[in-house]
């Protein structure tokens, strides 16, 4: 992993509280891999943010993330401008696992779980469908981008004002009908993630999930950022940082 | 002879900075050599592996963060065939730190670090974060003596008690250890603290309450290595909250021979090698021959 300072190419809010950055960093570009994410320091706080990677660009040497304002940290990163440095640490991580891009696969994401999603779809290209879901269609973004990536995207919305109404598990249920998917690749909120595992396990596709949990160090030594997985067929805690933050979805416990 | 040379209870290091445990590990390994360090040190290990506390474990707060990972490890058998070894091939100095529910538990550790090659021993009786032992030991001056006096038995190493800042009088605390045998005093733990989101009317700790540490708890941990600098003879390590080369200074001036640092890796990893220049700096720039010179050097208004 790679700490520094580096240059922001390019800023842009492409939704309601959403932030886009293009950092310049060849050699962290060289390194990431989809699903891994980077370790931001904020001036002011102890605590750096971490935030995955959402798209790579090896010719240019850049990356892109991608954040919504949660609290004091994210709104004070907000103010950061093109032609400003950003203090990063990464890529860091296991991310999610690239099979062959001649099988079929879906990406689901939720929200602010979507970004991570977008070099998935790059990869498989034709053969990737998104479904994405929001709460309305103000909160909709990325939209465009796994539309020039994917055969389709299926937008779901809570209250029905674009695409479906309704959770990205109704999106799934539906192309499931039509289409033979062999992967399913998710990020969002834990509730929605359970529903896509239990259709992951009822047709029998295999599944990766990308975990959130609070960090301190991002690179395994404090152990905060604790999940509950299955190890050996026993119960333990992993770290999101070091042993995610993708696991296989028969790893995780989602209730809790 | 570097500047930054010293002995501490007959044992040699090339520098006074040593991280904190449960902040430090290999994950570090990409950021500096860790043979540049005066010592590595462990996270705190038990006799039986043990899971921790359920998440989230970790706040932010004003200039730091709770944590109540709970002694999330492998077990002393673990550390032992394992990790002590291969810290032992990248510093000349491993330092234990282990926590015991019991004092059988401590007892069994320590004769089984007997036959290790660690350095030091930590006892880490101040850890807010478990309902067994823990900070239990260090907050009572009857427990501290038998623990410190029980393990100062069967002990072959150097014994470190690391004492809790949630008590009324740290000097007494700090004494007791010292009459019960322990070779050095190491502080502060974490401060016994909280935050709440105010969305959910729920603490943000899934154990309610956590341990304070970084920057925000310096000066109450200043003050303390003072107090105890006053009180006993042995060797102090100052702990809590030091960020930067200057507030090293502080806290040897206060009254520690080494230093540990902890949560300020977690925003910026170099910090232990920063601090480590920049006392080197420091030092040729006034002339101070020896960091030893510096410890307990503060001029206490009278
Ligand atoms: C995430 C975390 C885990 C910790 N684990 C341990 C531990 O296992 N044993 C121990 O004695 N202290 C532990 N501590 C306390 C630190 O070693 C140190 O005493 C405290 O954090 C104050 O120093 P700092 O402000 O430089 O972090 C832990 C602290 C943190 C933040």
């Amino acid at each position: 992993m790679i700490q520094g300072k580096f240059l922001i190419l390019k800023k842009d809010e492409i939704g309601t509280n959403v932030f886009k950055l293009l950092v310049h960093s060849p050699e962290i570009a060289k390194k990431s891999l989809s699903g891994q994410f980077v370790n931001i320091s904020i001036d002011g706080f102890l605590l750096r943010r971490p935030i995955s990677i959402s798209d790579i660009d090896l010719e240019n040497g850049t990356i892109t993330i991608i954040f919504e304002i949660r609290g004091e940290g994210t709104e004070k990163l907000s103010h950061i401008k093109s032609d400003d440095y950003i203090d990063i640490i990464g890529p860091l991580g296991r991310g999610f696992k690239l099979i062959d891009n001649s099988i079929k696969a879906v990406v689901i994401g939720g929200g602010i779980g979507s970004p991570p999603l977008v070099s998935i779809s790059k990869f498989y290209g034709k053969n990737s469908f998104a479904i994405l879901g929001f709460q309305n269609k103000s909160k909709v973004i990325l939209d465009d981008v796994f539309e020039e990536y994917c055969k389709e995207t299926i937008i779901c919305t809570d209250d029905g004002s674009m695409g479906l109404k309704g959770f990205v598990t109704n999106g799934l249920n539906q192309l499931l009908l039509r289409e033979k998917i062999d992967i399913i690749y998710t990020c969002g909120p834990l509730v929605m993630m359970k529903g896509i595992a239990d259709i992951a396990k009822k047709h029998n596709i295999q599944c990766q999930v990308s975990m959130e949990q609070k960090m301190a160090c991002g690179i395994g030594n404090c152990l905060v950022c604790a999940c509950e997985a299955k190890r050996n067929n026993k119960k333990t805690y992993v770290h999101v940082c070091k042993d995610g933050p993708v696991f296989d979805y028969k790893e995780v416990f989602f209730d809790e | 002879m570097s500047r930054l040379n010293l002995s501490m209870c007959n044992i040699k290091f090339n520098n006074p900075i040593i991280p904190a445990s449960g902040t430090f590990g290999f994950g570090l390994m990409d950021f500096f050599p860790f043979d540049k360090l005066g010592a590595v040190i462990t996270k705190g290990t038990t006799k039986n592996p043990k899971l921790g506390n359920p998440a989230p474990r970790v706040a932010e707060t004003p200039k730091g963060m709770l944590n109540s990972v709970g002694l999330q490890n492998d077990g002393i058998d673990h550390l032992i065939e394992n990790i002590i070894p291969y810290y032992k091939t990248l510093n000349p100095n491993v330092i234990a730190n282990i926590a015991g529910e019991t004092i059988e538990d401590f007892i069994q550790i320590v004769e089984k670090l007997n036959h290790s090659e660690v350095s030091m021993i930590e006892l880490n009786i101040s850890c807010p974060n478990v309902t067994q032992g823990g900070m239990a030991f260090g907050t009572s001056k009857s427990s501290i003596k038998t623990l410190v006096s029980s393990v100062k038995k069967v002990s072959k190493k150097p014994i470190i008690v690391k004492l809790s800042p949630n008590v009324t009088n740290i000097s007494e605390m700090a004494k007791i250890a010292e009459d019960s045998g322990a070779d050095c005093i190491s502080l502060i733990n974490t401060i016994l603290s909280m935050r709440i989101d105010i969305r959910t009317k729920k603490p943000i700790l899934r154990t309610n309450y956590g341990g304070l540490s970084g920057e925000a708890v310096f000066p109450i941990a200043l003050r303390m290595v003072n107090q105890v600098y006053n009180a006993v003879k042995i060797p102090i390590i100052g702990i809590g909250g030091i960020s930067n080369w200057k507030m090293a200074v502080e806290m040897i001036m206060a009254g520690a021979s080494m230093l540990q640092i902890g949560s300020a890796t977690f925003n910026q990893p170099t910090t232990p090698i920063d601090i480590i220049d920049g006392l080197e700096k420091y030092l040729s720039e006034n002339n101070i021959d020896n960091i030893t010179d510096l410890t307990g050097s503060v001029v206490l208004w009278s």
